[in-house]
């Protein structure tokens, strides 16, 4: 043998080790016999989009519990299987995977950043399973299959929006982009951004880029003050946002800043404080409406999470609303459909639960008008939701209604 | 003056600073590498963990309310000492035990994994519980560890990728407890001296920037000066040059090595809190680029020489802000390391480091 | 012609089976368990060729997952828009997309490799490290493959034998090519010539003195090394259907590294089984959810510390029947 004793040893150990932690996962799968509805849910717990991942999580939970503490969907409650992507989007991919062939979901939720929804959005079309991204942005996203849904804007809208905005109501002429090269979301926003304002007779004075993870945007904004812009449009997360704000006002540029929803957090103002007044950000709804849906979102979330929500939660609540409501309906019209989603996939109720699944796509994808926290969702054909954009403005670390913009 | 002119010193001035800050981590990684041959990848993560110290220690000791010098000394002064804690734990724990080819961290570990596996899995205790029989385990794995292993004598590890996979394992530990214990989310650094902006000329500054710039400075020549006429400076460049004959020498080569990471990590803590006065926003996974690029910047300058590691920082932070200024933000990271690679072409051992001869 | 060893009977047998996944395969497993399968064939050819450069050539090298993302993307344009030219893939179309994005990554490993004659250790390092970024910042800025976004709708390589007409990816491919790449290493590394890599690590001066050509070891080391990373990211294209930049980020070239570290430096069948092992156990420590990062990493440092060595140091499994290989590295 080329083993030693000790090794042998060692081995026996490590097994025990993998053993009991093997035990621990069977532990938490069990119970799959009772009558629940599982969803799944994929996002960033870990990695680069962590808080993004959470934040939608905590909205998407937030919305279970209240339909469980309300009954369930026709008295089943709805039970949310989660698993981490890591930010990547292999893992997404097999975190679908997971969620989609093993633990036999219903219908997914995910992911925030369209790439891992590119990613994870096949493997759901193939199997037939219905799949809400909450908040990836990106036209393709959708354009994988007829099972693929969204619950936000598109870049297109968002980005015609602030272009429009930007060039008819802050009557700017002259703007600077800055983007992060890295997301998505930043480079798609940028995109028609720059084609829109341009074509509405405004000039684009440079377009400057950084990466997620920098923290010091010095240089891109000294290049940026020498083009003298009249307003800065900078399309990406409240992350860097804030710290870019305080930056600019550092290098003495005094133009407005302006931006889309991925500014919506409380962190963005704790973290620009002062530097952000007499900024704009287009998102999907002002957390301040009085509208009793949005009041009770906001303060339900912060009794749960002892936190403000930002646009990532509103999202995620909206769009595990959206299908437990196409739940609900499915529960009334066609009851036998309902019974074959409820508990795991077996191999004599398979045809059904496929069968009912195709149902509730068919559902989901009529949406009309659902009153959701982020507003009044309707799904087009190509299963976006189209739904109008308010225009936020900053001002003492608070957020202001400025205009609505239709779609 | 002359707005172009005006616009490069004010850009000189954004790498200066900035490089200043991959300088002071910079010095961490030359300093280990120097004295161990090893690449300490959880030096970035140290970075971080100091600038998450500096934000409770402000928070704990309200220098958030009340800006001022000493209070700023006090949250640098707390958040230095934990961090060169950190730093002596980290070496102590993982690196030390495989040089020494120990086992007993191996066992304090798989010990509090059981013992949290059946609490999680049997147990279901609340968290106190968990806690408490996590520590159980750690002590129970380590008492079984010293026990099962007192007549045993392992070959200490020589291999230095094995040291590396275990730093990039102790850096993927703090990143991912940095994320369970701190948060996701980014959290604002407190504001912990009064800044205001300053106009020198047309050129606009901060002046947290010009306090980054001094504290940096300053913390350089404090380095010198204790690596260059101190008792035990001259004991590292003895255990540096040689660890076997500075042992012989009566020199406890382990206490020297303790110590440089202390002060390695320590001054890793400081650039933490320097980059909170300047870009004040804190986050778990902030150390990765930095720390990357910091240790790009080392090996630059020659790794294992302290006036490199200065001098690859500053090279590193005005380089990459000449090319976002002056080429391309876009290929900004593509363009700096093309810079760096034909750097180590011409002078393969670095800017500072000297070519060792190999012996025949 | 060698005589017919129980080794030679048993790989034969075992490429055999694996020829034959893409029938019984689907039948028996879940497609989750099928894609995690596939996934270990394409890590078992990246930790297999990493560890000729880093193990057997005593290279080091941080930037396979570049090689790998170079191979991915070339591989995947040529598909595309050959794919687009001819109005469909046929199975000639992927051969030669897959060899070439293996060959582009050969190239960009000379080019790597040539640098190593000058430098050493971390040095090196560097240099490599630097490569894997400058490839993913040029390839976040090409939009034909999609930037940030990700490229998307990939061919995927089908089914071998089933004919079916769902897109599911070949998994005989996968392992057959996982198969032949480890063949080829270990016999690269076996073979007189071969034994150079080993000459050098041990010691340069030594096999210098000894008549090798250390240059052009290190550079063939490189650039076979760069070639199946190219190749396996290729595959990982063509079974994903899907790249984005991030996924080839530095982390990918670590995750890598640990493979070969923790197999052995300098044991092949010790990269196959950590390769398979760190793919899975990701997968199995699910369950800890956001855990899972704090146990993977708490896991690696036990590892190392209880074995530095890696689970095989430098020897290779074998079974107990097997004819003693040709001596120890």
């Amino acid at each position: 043998m080329i083993f030693s004793r000790e090794f042998r040893v060692r081995t026996v150990a490590a097994s025990i080790l993998v053993a009991t932690l093997g035990v621990m996962a069977l532990a938490g799968c069990q119970g799959g016999g009772k009558a629940v509805l599982k969803v799944g849910e994929y996002g960033s717990m870990t990695g680069g989009q962590a808080n993004f991942g959470i934040s939608t999580h905590e909205g998407i939970q937030q919305a279970v519990d209240e339909q469980n503490a309300a009954g369930g969907i026709a008295g089943i409650p709805v039970e949310v299987t989660k698993y981490d992507d890591q930010s990547k989007a292999e893992e997404a991919q097999t975190a679908v995977q997971k969620l989609v062939n093993q633990d036999g979901v219903i219908s997914v939720l995910g992911e925030v950043a369209s790439s891992n929804s590119l990613a994870g959005g096949p493997v759901c079309q193939r199997a037939g399973v219905p799949m809400i991204s909450p908040s990836s942005t990106n036209e393709r996203v959708t354009k994988v299959g007829d099972f693929i849904f969204r619950v936000c804007f598109i870049d297109p809208f968002q980005g015609n929006v602030m272009a429009k905005f930007a060039r008819e109501n802050l009557k700017l002429s002259n703007v600077a982009i800055l983007k992060d090269l890295k997301s998505d979301y930043s480079v798609g926003l940028t995109d028609v951004f720059a084609k829109s304002f341009a074509a509405a007779g405004g000039k684009i004075a440079v377009i400057q880029t950084f990466s997620k993870d920098d923290q010091d945007f010095r240089a891109q904004l000294t290049s940026i003050k020498a083009t003298n812009p009249d307003g800065i449009f900078i399309p990406a997360y409240y992350t860097e946002v804030g710290l870019i704000a305080r930056q600019a006002r550092e290098q003495g540029i005094t133009a407005p800043l302006f931006g889309t929803d991925g500014w919506e957090s409380s962190k963005l103002t704790e973290i620009g404080g002062k530097a952000l007044d007499g900024c704009y950000f287009s998102t999907h709804q002002s957390m301040d409406n009085p509208d009793p849906l949005v009041q009770n979102f906001v303060k339900g979330y912060e009794a749960k999470w002892g936190k403000k929500p930002d646009a990532l939660a509103a999202l995620g609540y909206d769009s595990a609303k959206l299908l437990m409501s196409c739940l609900t309906e499915l529960a009334k019209q066609d009851p036998e459909g309902f019974k074959a989603l409820q508990g795991n996939a077996t191999p004599v109720n398979r045809d059904a639960r496929k069968a009912a699944q195709k149902k509730l796509r068919d559902l989901i994808a009529a949406t009309k008008d659902f009153a959701g926290v982020t507003g009044k969702i309707s799904l087009d054909a190509d299963r976006n939701a189209v739904k109008s954009a308010v225009v936020l403005k900053i001002k003492d670390s608070a957020f202001s209604f400025a205009t609505s913009i239709q779609p | 003056m002359d707005a172009h002119l005006q616009t490069f010193i004010q850009q000189l001035l954004n790498g200066v600073v900035w490089g200043s800050i991959y300088a002071l981590i910079a010095l961490g990684y030359t300093m280990v590498y120097g004295i161990l041959r090893l690449i300490n990848f959880a030096h970035g993560d140290v970075y971080m963990f100091g600038a998450f110290m500096g934000y409770y220690a402000a928070r704990l000791f309200h220098v958030d309310q009340r800006p001022g010098v000493m209070g700023t000394i006090l949250v640098f002064a707390c958040s230095m000492a934990a961090a060169g804690l950190l730093g002596f734990l980290i070496e102590r724990g993982a690196y030390r035990e495989l040089r020494k080819g120990s086992r007993t961290v191996a066992y304090m570990i798989i010990g509090t994994a059981i013992f949290a596996a059946f609490n999680g899995a049997a147990l279901h205790l609340a968290g106190g519980a968990a806690v408490l029989f996590g520590a159980a385990g750690f002590v129970a794995g380590g008492i079984g560890g010293v026990f099962l292993e007192r007549n045993k004598r392992h070959a200490p590890s020589t291999s230095r990728l094995t040291a590396l996979i275990t730093a990039i394992g102790v850096s993927l530990l703090m990143e991912n407890g940095g994320l369970l214990v701190f948060g996701a989310d980014p959290k604002f650094f407190p504001q912990i001296l009064p800044s205001r902006e300053l106009n020198l000329g047309g050129i606009m500054v901060n002046s947290s920037l010009l306090i980054v710039l001094g504290v940096a400075l300053f913390l350089m020549f404090a380095l010198r000066f204790l690596v260059m006429h101190t008792r035990a400076g001259k004991a590292m460049r003895a255990v540096s040059f040689n660890r076997d004959a500075a042992s012989l020498m009566g020199i406890p080569t382990d206490h020297i090595i303790s110590l440089t990471f202390v002060g390695g990590s320590m001054l890793a803590a400081a650039a933490g809190i320097l980059v909170g006065l300047a870009n004040p926003k804190i986050d778990p996974l902030m150390g990765i680029m930095p720390g990357l690029k910091a240790f790009v910047a080392a090996v630059l300058g020659g790794i294992g020489n302290i006036p490199g590691a200065v001098l690859g920082g500053l090279i590193m932070g005005i380089s990459e802000t000449l090319v976002v200024a002056y080429v391309s933000s876009t290929y900004r990271d593509a363009i700096a390391f093309a810079l760096l690679i034909l750097i180590l072409l011409v002078r393969p051992a670095g800017l500072l480091g000297t070519h060792v001869a190999e012996k025949v | 012609m060698k005589r017919l060893t129980p080794g030679t009977i048993l790989a034969a047998l075992a490429f055999a089976a694996l020829l034959g996944a893409d029938f019984y395969a689907p039948r028996l497993i879940n497609p989750y368990v099928y894609q995690i399968l596939w996934l270990c064939g394409i890590n078992v050819i990246l930790a297999s060729s990493l560890n000729l450069v880093n193990g057997f050539t005593g290279q080091f090298s941080i930037g396979h997952a570049g090689f790998m993302a170079l191979g991915g993307y070339v591989s995947a344009a040529i598909a595309v828009f050959a794919g687009h030219a001819l109005g469909g893939v046929p199975a000639w179309l992927f051969l030669v997309s897959l060899l070439s994005g293996g060959l582009v990554a050969a190239l960009a490993g000379l080019l790597v490799g040539l640098p190593s004659l000058r430098l050493r250790g971390d040095y090196l390092a560097i240099v490599t490290l630097g490569f894997g970024e400058i490839i993913r910042t040029l390839i976040l800025n090409v939009d034909a493959v999609g930037g940030a976004r990700g490229f998307t709708d990939i061919p995927i390589l089908r089914l071998l034998l089933s004919g079916a007409s769902e897109p599911t990816p070949s998994l005989s491919i996968v392992s057959c090519t996982a198969f032949l790449s480890v063949l080829i290493i270990y016999r690269m590394i076996h073979s007189p010539r071969g034994r150079a890599f080993v000459a050098v690590r041990e010691d340069e001066v030594a096999a210098e003195a000894l008549g090798i050509d250390t240059t052009r070891t290190k550079v063939t080391a490189f650039v076979v090394g760069a070639f199946f990373a190219g190749l396996a990211g290729g595959l990982f294209a063509h079974t994903t259907g899907y790249l984005n930049p991030s996924s080839f980020q530095f982390m990918k070239s670590i995750e890598i590294m640990v493979m070969v570290v923790l197999g052995g430096m300098g044991s092949l069948t010790g990269s196959v089984l950590a390769a398979v092992l760190l793919t899975v156990l990701p997968e199995a420590l699910r369950a800890a959810q956001g855990y899972r990062m704090v146990l993977y990493s708490a896991l690696l440092i036990v590892l190392m510390l209880a074995r530095p060595q890696g689970m095989f140091g430098s020897t290779e499994l074998r079974l107990p029947w097997a004819r003693k290989g040709p001596g120890k590295p």
